[in-house]
Formats: structure tokens, C-alpha cells, sequence
């Protein structure tokens, strides 16, 4: 038998109207509550969280000098809070004040039967106070705040969430891989629901962000190590070589014609080609030109002598702006948050080879479509076939390529296609006014402001023919496109001709991601989608503090929610910033120094790069900012090193022998 | 596939449709040094009835099968397609569904130990482990046989049952015809369905789903069409006198020069002696 608790505790069991008192006897609750070791107060009161109800706890805790307080009501999630504030007005350490939960562990799942439920909460009951009897007074740690922020990916939801942090005051950098920022928003000819122009909206914003006094950006780069925690990040970025100098750069073009590579242009889908020197998108601003050194010659062949190696567009210029010994770049920036906007890449086509996917020309994907659409593309706006550059006289889309199909491709349903189909369609047919549009879909899902009515727009006054099941094949016959589907609803199987099929490819996060989420400790799910912390209350925080999410990077959507969420996502970092420190919950794990011998198991388990190996005395420390209190390392450790403060293995065992000693039912 | 000795269950239709299937499968097997062992006591696998009868019927009569190769532990080689298809549902039901395995566990009296696999003879001729010993068993190459290959439905679908490489475009009837010399020629039609046991009732469905494939095999550019199932054979066979349709062992038996060649080309509708 343990020895007398020395300690004065005080319980209080809310009724919670019925939601308690309607299962649990809370009287009885009450009397045997006062009955348990260390016990010098028990009551109850049908509200405990309202104003009287806590007056009654800071009473009791002045009155009887009390040492720790049990409240059993509801759930932590809901008033520990307002509990352990109270508490602390009065002077008692709000960490010696816990929540027994009586409400959802017991009297909401135990509602038909009142000796048993009251039985198990007056066992909850004891096995808070046996917590609460070695709990220890604790602090709140502080953090120092750098107050500003690095964007990972300079899409529309990087950008997007960049201004508004810049208009707030806060300084913002820019991390983007490709050579101009812009993302895949930038290949998209115009929007849905209104037909808006992309290419001015997304251009208004870039001009903003590249004339912004507070943005700073660093394009062809990329993030390549971060250190630190929550309020004091160090990114270190590495950037490309710039091989042509900007500031020598007259964009004559010589370059490009003189590059003797030819490749598919990946701006443009494939649908133009380029050099190993070529200009990322001809409709941006920055016109200066991009050397790609693992599709340039002059790096290729290790063979030749220095000599003989390719040197064609350092010939063609007459600037001398090119320096084919330029180095990469590196740089370190110092922030308190991140924003992950990484965004997305369209499945590869080549995964369809049913539908000709990589092998038809003819066979194009969505982004394709829209470069076609784009007046500053590689055909001046106009739909033509790719393979001869005829005018197609009837296009099949097909929507849900690679989505929804959990046996072969991606289970997911990527959310945008319904619309950009429905909008390509409606443009094909503003284009081809004696075309036919076919879009074959298995379900339309139009489910936002106005999106419904676009599609009925296309349906029954553009003459868009939506025929609802999934295509079995696409090949090729007399330089034709042959279609095999069928019609779900009359239950007929179809075979068309068509002359171009456009595929709405499932959207899949950025190539590259897994390595970049590990490096930033972000989790993410079996698709490689960054994870949120919770889908309903927490939906653009990442796992690791500090580190939040924003578009498609996080799951599939459109520009409208994309822009949503990095508003949200900047919205957040704004609340952070709003404070000079930040405050920490102490409730972390410690190590004993003496036991711990330094194995380093708790800094392989740590999912948020918490556990340090001070290399000095081998001994592992905790880094207190970046510990989220999970246990992980408590449960790894094979020396019992470890302890979570105040919920520690000691305290833990007695709550576990108190919940598995035999439960007397109390009538 | 490293054991060189396997369980065989042989299904009705190795003696009778099937025959020249079987022989030609069996000559090749032995040339390659592999031993079949025939399962001893193996049932019906339920074929295309039992399963519209009732869906214990056809997992029972499947499980049955299985747990009798699982005595034996050597992965069992199941040549007829349907069976094939019928034997991997029930060993991946087994496999997935504890409550279908503990019922058929207490039925046949046996535990499921997921020891052995289920192999249909695509599986086992066509493992990469055998393509150099095959390459040197080819005497007479197929040269300038332009072949399609054609897997139907049985040993592709479901794809996570039968395990197959990509069951929109399976590719390795193709690499392994491919490795006998002849011209592999990529087409469209290779799962498309040959009318199944429509065959039996509905032979005006049949003629046209079998027209439509041996179309594309011509537009293609093919001498003949090539399988593994023997209702494809016989649906494709049977209703068209355009092209031969060939069991794959037959080609290799054919490239391999063994076997009673003559004998097998006279069970088909189409004779495919002309075409060597």
C-alpha cells in the first residue's frame, strides 16, 4: 500500500446538465470521490465550466489550500483551459489542475446502464487524482520569433499567400524551382466559372511580387537543407548556375536558334520544341534566357577535350552574356515559418497506354489543351491536332484519366477536371462552331459558386455531349482516332472516330516531394501528399510547428481553393507573428542525464527532429521548441532515459493499475 | 520459381477441347527440365456454372483444390485459364478475408498456411529466370511470323488477383513469343472479350465480338493469334476461317521443334501447319 498522500486535493464533478448526471450518479460520485486518499473536498454542480461553477473551484482552492484540483466534466479538448486558468487566478499552478473525463469516456457511451458508468467515473476520478498527486508545477516555455517567412514553390498559392504576408509587413522569400514563378496557373488559358483571363490575373499578381519591397526571390532554386524549429527556421537554398547573365542579356534570341538540341518543350506540353538554351515561358516577363545543364551538350560528353566540347550559343552571342563555368548558388535565410505551396504535376499519360497515351500524338493531356487554348502558346490560341495541325472536327475528353481507380492508378478524385473539361469544351466549341465536343465522365462534380451552372450551360445550350461511363481503349485505325466506351445509361457500348482526345490526367503531387517533406519533417500521406494536422480544425498546419500548407501540394483543387487556402495559410503565420515570442506547453519530454548513454534511438524515432545527440558528453538532449510531447522516445528508450513531464512511467503505471484492479460497481 | 518440381492440376478440358494445349504445354515443360506432379485427389474447379449458382459453391470447390496442393507445398501450375481464374479467387479470398478463410478452414478441415502460390502457365513460362533457357532451346526460330498475342480475360483480371504485370496492356505472352524469334506486333485488342461462354448461347454475340478482334488482328498485320485459354481458342477459332489461333506452348513447341506438331494442328479449325 502506497503511503498517505500528504497533499490537500479538491474534485468536482460537473453534471454537464444530463449529459452526465443522466448516466453517472453524481452524488454517489461525489461521496465516494471524498472517500479516496489525499481527498479534502469533493462536490458537484450542474455546470461546472460556467462562471458560478469555476467561482466554486477558485473558492474551494483559497478556502482549503488546496494542492490539486480533479475536474471531471468533458473532455480536455474543451475546458482544460478554462479550468487551469482559473486555477492559476487564485494561485494554484495550472498544471496541478486536471480533467477526469466523464462525459465522452463514460456517461456518452454508457448511457443505459447507471451503476456501471458511475463505477467507471468514479475509477477515472481516482486515476486523475493518483496524476495529479505527482504532478509537478511547471512554466510555460518561451521561444524567440524571427518574423519572417521562406514559400517553398511560387505557384499561385505561394505567390498568393507571399503578398498578403508582404502587405502585413512581414519580409518573404521565395524559393522556386523553375526559372519564373507563375506554376502550372501560368499554362492555363483562361478560368472557370467566368472565362477570366489567366494570364493578366496570374501577371498582375507576378508584377506584384517581383516589384514587392518585402519579397525577395530565388527562382531555379531550391531548398536543400533546413535546421531549426517553430520561430528560428534556417533555410539553406541552392540555386541553379546561372549560366546567362541577366544584366548583359539583350533576350536577341541568337542562343536559341544557335543550341543544337532539340527536346519537347515542357511549358508547353510537348507541343513546341526547344534548346538546352531555350526561354521557359515566352509569355512571362523575364525573357532572359535558361541553360539546362543536364540537357546541354557541352556537359554531356566528358570525353571530348575542352576544345572540341559544344560551345554554340556561347558563339552566337555577341554579348558575351553566356558562361558555360558558372557555379550554383547557395544561400541561407533565416525565418520563423514556412509555407509549403509545391504544388502538383499532372499524371503522365504514358500511364494510359489504352488510351495511346505517350505514343498518339493526337493523345493529348489537359495542360496540352490549355497551352493550345493560350493565344500566346505554341498555335496562337487555335485547337489543332498535333500530329498534322488540322482543325478537329470532333474531340474526346476524358475525364477521371488515372483518378478514381484504386486498383490500377490513383483511388483520388483530383477535383479540378470536371470544370477545366467542361471550360475546354465550352472554348473547343467557341473555336470549332461545326466540331463536336464528347466528354465522357462518370460523375460531374460541379460543386462550388456557379459551377453548376456553367456545366448546364455547356450541356444544353453549347451542345457539349456528355456520355457517362469510362472509355475502354483509344487507338489508332486510317489515321484516325478510334474511341471503345459505352453509354452507362442506356447500357449501349459506343465506337466513335475522333480526330484529338484530350485527357484530364489525375493531378499527383510535384515530382520530389517525398525528399523535400523529409527535409522539411513534414509528413504526408500514402499518395505523397503533404498531410494537415487535421482536416476539419487544423487544416492548413503541417505536422512539424511553423510549417504550413498551402494548394495542391496538400490535395487536388482548383485556383479558387488554392487561393483560398494560402490566404488561410498566410492568415495563420499573421496570428503567430501577432505575438514577439512564442509560447510552448512544457509538457515535453526530459531526459535523466545519468541514465541516458547516448544510443540515439530517440533521435531516429522523433518524427519532429526534437531529440539532439550533444556530442560533447554523448548524451541526447531535448530541443524544448521543437518537442511536441508525443512519447515516441519515452517508448523507444532502452534505458527508461526518457520521461514525459507530468506524464511520467510512474504516474502512468498507477492510472493503469487503477483502471485494471477489479472494478467494483457502486449501487 | 527456383524448385524445378510443381504440382499440375490438370481441369477437364487438358482431355478433351484442350488436348493439343496440354500435349504442346506438357512437351515444353519437360523440355525445359521442369517436373509436374498431378495434384491426387483435385476436383472440379467449378468452371463457369458454379459460380452464377452460388458463390460458396464455386470458393468451396476452389478451396477444396487449394488446400489439396497445400499438402503437397509446391506451388501449383493450372494451364486451363478459367480454372486458373477460379483457383486464384478462392487462394486470394483466403488470403484477404478472414472470415471466407476460417469458414473454408473448418469446412475442408485444414488451415490456410498462404505457402504456396497459384501459378497459371503464363506465370511459370514466361518468369524472367527462364528466358535464357528457353532462348537455348529454339532450333528453328519463328522468323517473319508476325504474331499478336492475345490474353483474354482469366489470367488478367483482377489485376490484383492474378498479380499480372498491367492488366490494360499485359505485355508477357509478348516478350516471351517475342524471345521464339517471330515478329510481336503491338495491337489493341489484347483483353478484349472473345464472348466467354456466350459461346455456348449466343453465337451471334460470339461471331461479332470475335470479328472485331480477328478485324484489328488482320489491320494489324498478323499471320495468327496467339493465347493461353482454351475457351478463347476455341471461341476464336471456331467462328472465323481467316487466321489460325494458336496456344503460345504450341509456338514454343513449334521453335523448339518436339512434340506431335502434325497431330495438334489438326484439332484446330484453322490449320496453322500452313503458316511454318
Amino acid at each position: 500500500m502506497d503511503k498517505k498522500c500528504d497533499k490537500k486535493l479538491g474534485v468536482f464533478v460537473c453534471w454537464c446538465g444530463s449529459n452526465i448526471a443522466g448516466s453517472v450518479d453524481v452524488d454517489k460520485a461525489v461521496e465516494e470521490a471524498g472517500k479516496l486518499d489525499g481527498v479534502v473536498h469533493a462536490e458537484n454542480y450542474m455546470y461546472m465550466c460556467s462562471d458560478p461553477g469555476q467561482q466554486k473551484v477558485k473558492d474551494t482552492i483559497v478556502e482549503k489550500g488546496l494542492d490539486g484540483v480533479v475536474v471531471a466534466c468533458c473532455s480536455p479538448r474543451m475546458h482544460e483551459n478554462t479550468f487551469r486558468k482559473a486555477a492559476g487566478s487564485v494561485g494554484l499552478n495550472s498544471y496541478l489542475l486536471e480533467i477526469a473525463n466523464i462525459r465522452e469516456h463514460c456517461s456518452w457511451v454508457h448511457q443505459n446502464n447507471k451503476p456501471v458508468a458511475t463505477a467507471k467515473a468514479v475509477n477515472i476520478i481516482k486515476a486523475t487524482l493518483d496524476k495529479v498527486k505527482e504532478n509537478l508545477p511547471l512554466e510555460t516555455l518561451t521561444i524567440e520569433l524571427t518574423k519572417r517567412v521562406c514559400v517553398v514553390g511560387g505557384g499561385i498559392a505561394g505567390i498568393m499567400s507571399a503578398l498578403d504576408l508582404a502587405d502585413a509587413g512581414y519580409e518573404v522569400v521565395i524559393v522556386e524551382k523553375e526559372p519564373v514563378i507563375g506554376g502550372h496557373t501560368a499554362q492555363v488559358s483562361s478560368s472557370f466559372p467566368y472565362f477570366q483571363n489567366i494570364s493578366k490575373l496570374l501577371g498582375e499578381k507576378v508584377k506584384a511580387v517581383l516589384e514587392h519591397p518585402n519579397i525577395k526571390v530565388y527562382v531555379n532554386s531550391e531548398v536543400e537543407v533546413l535546421d531549426g524549429y517553430v520561430g528560428n527556421f534556417n533555410v539553406t537554398i541552392k540555386t541553379r548556375p546561372a549560366f546567362v547573365d541577366s544584366a548583359k542579356c539583350t533576350s536577341c534570341g541568337e542562343c536559341l536558334a544557335a543550341c543544337p538540341v532539340s527536346l519537347p518543350d515542357e511549358f508547353n506540353r510537348g507541343l513546341s520544341r526547344r534548346g538546352a538554351i531555350f526561354i521557359y515561358n515566352a509569355s512571362a516577363e523575364a525573357r532572359i534566357p535558361v541553360l539546362r545543364q543536364e540537357d546541354c551538350r557541352h556537359f554531356a560528353d566528358f570525353e571530348q577535350s575542352q576544345e572540341e566540347k559544344c560551345r554554340a550559343c556561347v558563339q552566337s552571342c555577341s554579348e558575351n552574356a553566356i558562361d558555360l563555368g558558372a557555379l550554383p548558388g547557395r544561400s541561407e535565410e533565416f525565418v520563423g515559418a514556412i509555407v509549403m505551396a509545391t504544388g502538383y504535376d499532372l499524371y503522365s499519360p504514358a500511364n494510359l497506354p489504352e488510351y495511346g497515351g505517350g505514343t498518339i500524338p493526337d493523345v493529348v493531356d489537359a495542360l496540352a489543351f490549355e497551352r493550345m487554348l493560350d493565344p500566346n502558346g505554341p498555335t496562337g490560341g487555335k485547337v489543332l491536332c498535333h500530329s498534322d495541325g488540322r482543325i478537329p472536327k470532333s474531340v474526346m475528353f476524358i475525364q477521371c484519366a488515372g483518378s478514381r481507380d484504386p486498383e490500377r492508378h490513383k483511388a483520388y478524385c483530383s477535383r479540378a477536371c470536371c470544370m477545366y473539361t467542361a471550360k475546354q469544351a465550352r472554348l473547343y466549341k467557341r473555336q470549332v462552331e461545326d466540331g463536336t465536343a464528347f466528354i465522357s465522365y462518370m460523375d460531374i462534380r460541379s460543386d462550388s459558386r456557379d459551377f453548376e451552372e456553367f456545366v448546364q450551360v455547356g450541356m444544353e445550350q453549347e451542345n457539349l455531349v456528355y456520355i457517362r461511363g469510362r472509355v475502354a481503349k483509344v487507338f489508332e485505325e486510317n489515321g484516325r482516332l478510334k474511341v471503345f466506351t459505352a453509354d452507362t445509361l442506356t447500357g449501349r457500348q459506343i465506337t466513335m472516330d475522333a480526330d484529338l482526345v484530350v485527357l484530364a490526367m489525375a493531378m499527383e503531387p510535384k515530382a520530389g516531394v517525398r525528399e523535400l517533406a523529409k527535409k522539411m519533417n513534414v509528413t504526408i500521406d500514402g499518395d505523397a501528399f503533404l498531410s494537415e494536422t487535421h482536416i476539419k480544425l487544423y487544416p492548413v498546419e503541417s505536422s512539424t510547428k511553423g510549417v504550413y500548407l498551402a494548394g495542391c501540394g496538400q490535395a487536388p483543387k482548383d485556383i479558387t481553393d488554392t487561393v483560398s487556402q494560402a490566404l488561410a495559410t498566410a492568415g495563420k503565420i499573421q496570428t503567430m507573428f501577432s505575438n514577439e515570442t512564442l509560447i510552448a506547453d512544457p509538457l515535453i519530454a526530459e531526459v535523466k542525464d545519468d541514465v541516458c548513454s547516448g544510443c540515439g534511438v530517440c533521435i531516429e524515432i522523433c518524427p519532429y527532429g526534437a531529440r539532439v545527440m550533444n556530442d560533447f558528453v554523448r548524451i541526447s538532449e531535448v530541443n524544448q521548441a521543437v518537442c511536441q510531447g508525443c512519447g515516441a522516445c519515452i517508448a523507444a528508450c532502452p534505458n527508461k532515459a526518457c520521461e514525459l513531464i507530468n506524464s511520467t512511467s510512474r504516474q502512468f503505471l498507477r492510472v493503469i493499475g487503477d483502471f485494471t484492479s477489479k472494478v467494483k460497481a457502486v449501487v | 520459381m527456383t524448385a524445378k518440381i510443381f504440382s499440375y492440376y490438370p481441369g477437364c478440358t487438358s482431355h478433351s477441347t484442350a488436348i493439343e494445349y496440354i500435349e504442346a504445354s506438357l512437351a515444353v515443360i519437360e523440355a525445359l527440365g521442369i517436373e509436374l506432379r498431378e495434384l491426387p485427389d483435385w476436383c472440379c474447379c467449378g468452371a463457369a456454372s458454379a459460380h452464377n449458382l452460388s458463390s460458396s459453391l464455386a470458393l468451396g470447390l476452389s478451396s477444396y483444390n487449394v488446400a489439396e496442393a497445400q499438402k503437397e507445398g509446391r506451388d501449383l501450375v493450372i494451364p486451363c485459364a478459367g480454372c486458373y481464374g477460379n483457383l486464384a479467387q478462392a487462394d486470394y479470398a483466403m488470403r484477404h478475408d478472414a472470415e471466407v478463410r476460417r469458414r473454408l478452414e473448418s469446412e475442408f478441415e485444414f488451415s490456410f498456411k498462404d505457402e504456396i502460390r497459384m501459378l497459371s502457365l503464363v506465370d511459370l513460362l514466361a518468369a524472367e529466370e527462364l528466358r535464357g533457357e528457353i532462348k537455348a532451346l529454339v532450333k528453328k526460330p519463328l522468323d517473319g511470323l508476325k504474331v499478336v498475342c492475345y490474353y483474354g480475360c482469366a489470367i488478367v483480371r483482377p489485376g490484383a488477383v492474378t498479380g499480372v504485370d498491367d492488366c490494360e496492356n499485359p505485355r508477357r505472352i509478348d516478350s516471351l513469343v517475342a524471345d521464339l524469334g517471330a515478329e510481336v506486333i503491338d495491337w489493341s485488342c489484347k483483353v478484349d472479350c472473345c464472348g466467354g461462354d456466350l459461346g455456348l448461347t449466343d453465337a451471334e454475340k460470339t461471331a461479332e465480338l470475335v470479328g472485331r478482334i480477328v478485324d484489328y488482328a488482320e489491320a494489324a498485320g498478323a499471320d495468327c493469334l496467339v493465347t493461353s485459354c482454351a475457351l478463347c481458342q476455341a471461341n476464336v477459332d471456331i467462328r472465323q476461317s481467316r487466321m489460325p489461333i494458336l496456344y503460345f506452348t504450341e509456338l514454343m513447341a513449334e521453335a523448339f521443334e518436339i512434340g506431335d506438331r502434325a497431330r495438334w494442328w489438326k484439332k484446330h479449325f484453322n490449320d496453322p501447319g500452313k503458316l511454318f
